[in-house]
């Protein structure tokens, strides 16, 4: 078993069927995710794409892969990858655990191909995106992923 | 964030989270070779950084790995940091409209 390079965790007062739409519906990606919008039916076997077509704000980007595993509202595995590059890919969990009037959001990333940039990129982006869907949830309103980029 | 400050304001334990930064994802014997400090106490400090969310743990098999979770870390830099980059725009845009508004005087 590889051991996970990344793991993040936030607490959210929120519900996990709200997190699962924050993180599943495209037009709730757009408000949190940097402008950016997550596009999927998310069920097993089929693909998904991170998409930032640069006129929401942010930048241009696009990200994606399979939907590996998904059992709304507590468990989605993905894989993630530029489309550029699928061979450069890396595996992505979203664990998600309600506990009492909050949820428990635990983020894994790894699986990263030796010599690939993308462990470094989502080092930079987990934390912001996180804070920010964190944000969204709570207020109403992300925050700026972009800021000092 | 009470939690988080207070988890940050002991030597040992931004040591361990410096070890965690160096090479993430360590079990409580790897990371006891390192530090000057008794099982118990790295233990002791490791609970308190987990309630902070600092540290973030996975089971691997039988093996505990740690984690080190900037995230709550980054909502404090959004917090104070973020706000003081947005009034810098401010600032910005307004030097900018300002000497627009210059400008259109001149012509």
């Amino acid at each position: 078993m590889n051991k996970p390079e990344q793991v993040y965790t936030t607490y959210i007062k929120t519900t996990p069927e709200k997190l699962w739409a924050a993180i599943t519906n495209p037009e709730f990606t757009r408000q949190y995710w940097g402008g950016g919008a997550n596009v999927s039916d998310w069920k097993k076997g089929s693909k998904w794409e991170h998409r930032n077509d640069g006129d929401t704000g942010g930048e241009k980007c696009c990200t994606g892969g399979q939907v590996l595993e998904s059992t709304p509202p507590t468990r989605l595995v993905l894989s993630w990858a530029k489309p550029e590059d699928p061979e450069d890919d890396s595996r992505v969990s979203f664990e998600i655990e309600a506990i009492e009037d909050m949820v428990c959001l635990k983020v894994v990333h790894g699986n990263f191909k030796e010599g690939s940039d993308l462990a470094s990129k989502v080092a930079w982006g987990w934390p912001r995106v996180l804070s920010s869907l964190k944000s969204f949830l709570e207020t109403g309103k992300g925050i700026n992923v972009w800021a000092g980029h | 964030m009470e939690a988080v400050f207070k988890a940050l304001a002991d030597k040992s334990r931004r040591e361990l989270l410096d070890q965690l930064r160096k090479s993430n994802g360590q079990t409580l014997g790897e990371l006891c070779d390192y530090l000057d400090m008794t099982r118990q106490a790295v233990t002791k400090h490791l609970a308190l950084l987990e309630s902070a969310n600092l540290v973030v743990t996975v089971w691997r098999g039988r093996e505990k790995l740690h984690y080190l979770n900037p995230v709550p870390i980054h909502e404090i830099f959004m917090r104070w940091i973020g706000k003081f980059e947005q009034q810098r725009m401010q600032a910005l845009h307004n030097l900018k409209q300002a000497l627009g508004e210059n400008k259109h005087e001149q012509a």
